[in-house]
């Protein structure tokens, strides 16, 4: 929804939203039970450090080591804290992985669940209706809006986080791709080609 | 419940629109929604999904025509109000009229602030033996429970095949009725397409749920 404009004091061009939310955190500071140097920080946390730029990290990773690829998908959470760059990340991720035979997509349904350690907050696209109606109904369609065609004969598994289980999805390397560092492997790790609504961006796009 | 927010088949909501280089928050407000939703979850007065019924208790139309941080914000309202920790009058005045209540938690101050960045544990010992093994067809059952519950309707009366165990979980119907943790085995369970919506169905895809040990029955 569009933010409501009005013009509650002279002056001001701040919407009602931003009075009302200006309301509630005046309240519970002055009450004493947050401090707003806490919250600026979380703002700030998902604002700069908190995003898919991590996942691109675990992936580009599972694509150079094999035997990282293999604990990743035994269990996301155990393996992904293993990395120095990345440090600990909360309990019951799940990796999957696309192949030839078969296309992952993550979606959630009932809310808006999404693997936040590995991605940061979720697009608004992802917490939209649209997608929450369509993903397990249509998927072919939805990735169509994403400018993604896949062939025919390519399976669609599509996993809706209905509990605190929350899936990364691993996409397939980009040919041409022999020799590169998990750096360079990772400029093409999009935020999309971890939720399935993507694919991973192919060498000449970033050259 | 059969809540607006169980969204997974309903048709007419229109394309996916994705934004290119989308701002983390598009509004400043909204950035201040999120953080308050953190700091007062570790105020641990209510649980994850307590937070998530909250938001389920909106009305269809306020829930329908409310972006997704309006939601929490009344949300986070509703629930602040319902425990007394503050109050409508206050609201309407937007500063407090009365002094905090007295919590069992401390003030939330930066150094909480790395704890509610990053995802917590709902494993718990498993009640008894798993009742359901990987391969194993089950159904999910036709069930309509009035408040809480993670069991999507477009899953419901249909048989599907266990995929993974992950082990017991807390489990959000018994949490949100008050009955404590009541830790269930939590499975991924696999449908064909085809099983959930019909012969028309694309028969090159499936759909997974997360689905406890009280949602399911032997075929």
């Amino acid at each position: 929804m569009a933010a409501h404009h009005h013009d509650h004091q002279e002056g001001s061009n701040l919407s009602e939203m931003e009075l009302r939310v200006r309301a509630l955190e005046t309240i519970l500071v002055e009450k004493g039970y947050v401090e707003t140097a806490a919250l600026d920080r979380i703002v700030e946390l998902y604002e700069t450090k908190i995003g898919p730029h991590i996942g691109a990290q675990v992936v580009a990773k599972a694509w150079s080591d094999p035997a990282f690829r293999r604990s990743l998908l035994e269990d996301a959470s155990k393996a992904v804290s293993t990395l120095a760059q990345v440090g600990r990340v909360g309990e019951h991720l799940v990796a999957v992985e696309n192949t030839p035979q078969v296309h992952n997509m993550v979606v959630c349904t009932l809310c808006s669940c999404y693997p936040t350690d590995v991605l940061g907050l979720p697009p608004l696209w992802y917490k939209s209706f649209p997608y929450r109606s369509r993903a397990v109904k249509e998927p072919r369609a939805v990735l169509a809006d994403f400018g993604v065609v896949l062939p025919a004969t390519t399976d669609i598994r599509v996993w809706d986080s209905t509990a605190e289980t929350r899936f990364l999805v691993v996409p397939m390397r980009p040919a041409e791709t022999d020799g590169w560092s998990e750096a360079q492997l990772a400029t093409l790790v999009t935020r999309d080609c971890m939720i399935g609504t993507g694919l991973p961006k192919k060498p000449s796009e970033v050259a | 419940m059969d809540g607006v927010h169980d969204m997974g088949g309903m048709d007419g909501f229109g394309k996916v629109e994705s934004e290119p280089n989308e701002p983390v928050f598009h509004q400043r407000w909204e950035g201040r929604v999120l953080a308050i939703s953190r700091a007062i979850s570790a105020l641990r007065l209510w649980t994850i999904d307590m937070s998530r019924y909250g938001i389920e208790l909106l009305s269809p139309p306020v829930y329908l025509a409310s972006s997704y941080y309006e939601r929490w914000f009344l949300r986070n309202v509703r629930l602040l109000t319902e425990r007394g920790l503050i109050e409508t009058d206050e609201m309407a005045a937007g500063h407090a009229l009365r002094p905090g209540k007295g919590l069992d938690r401390d003030k939330f101050t930066l150094a909480d602030v790395e704890r509610v960045t990053r995802r917590g544990s709902y494993g718990r010992p498993g009640p008894a033996p798993a009742r359901f093994k990987v391969g194993d067809r089950v159904r999910a059952k036709n069930i309509h429970p009035k408040t809480h519950t993670r069991l999507p309707r477009y899953a419901r009366g249909h048989v599907g095949i266990v995929e993974r165990l992950h082990g017991a979980h807390v489990f959000p119907d018994s949490v949100v009725a008050g009955k404590g943790e009541d830790p269930q085995w939590l499975y991924t369970v696999r449908f064909d397409a085809q099983e959930l919506w019909g012969a028309d169905a694309d028969p090159t895809v499936r759909v997974s749920i997360e689905a406890f040990e009280p949602y399911l029955e032997h075929v």
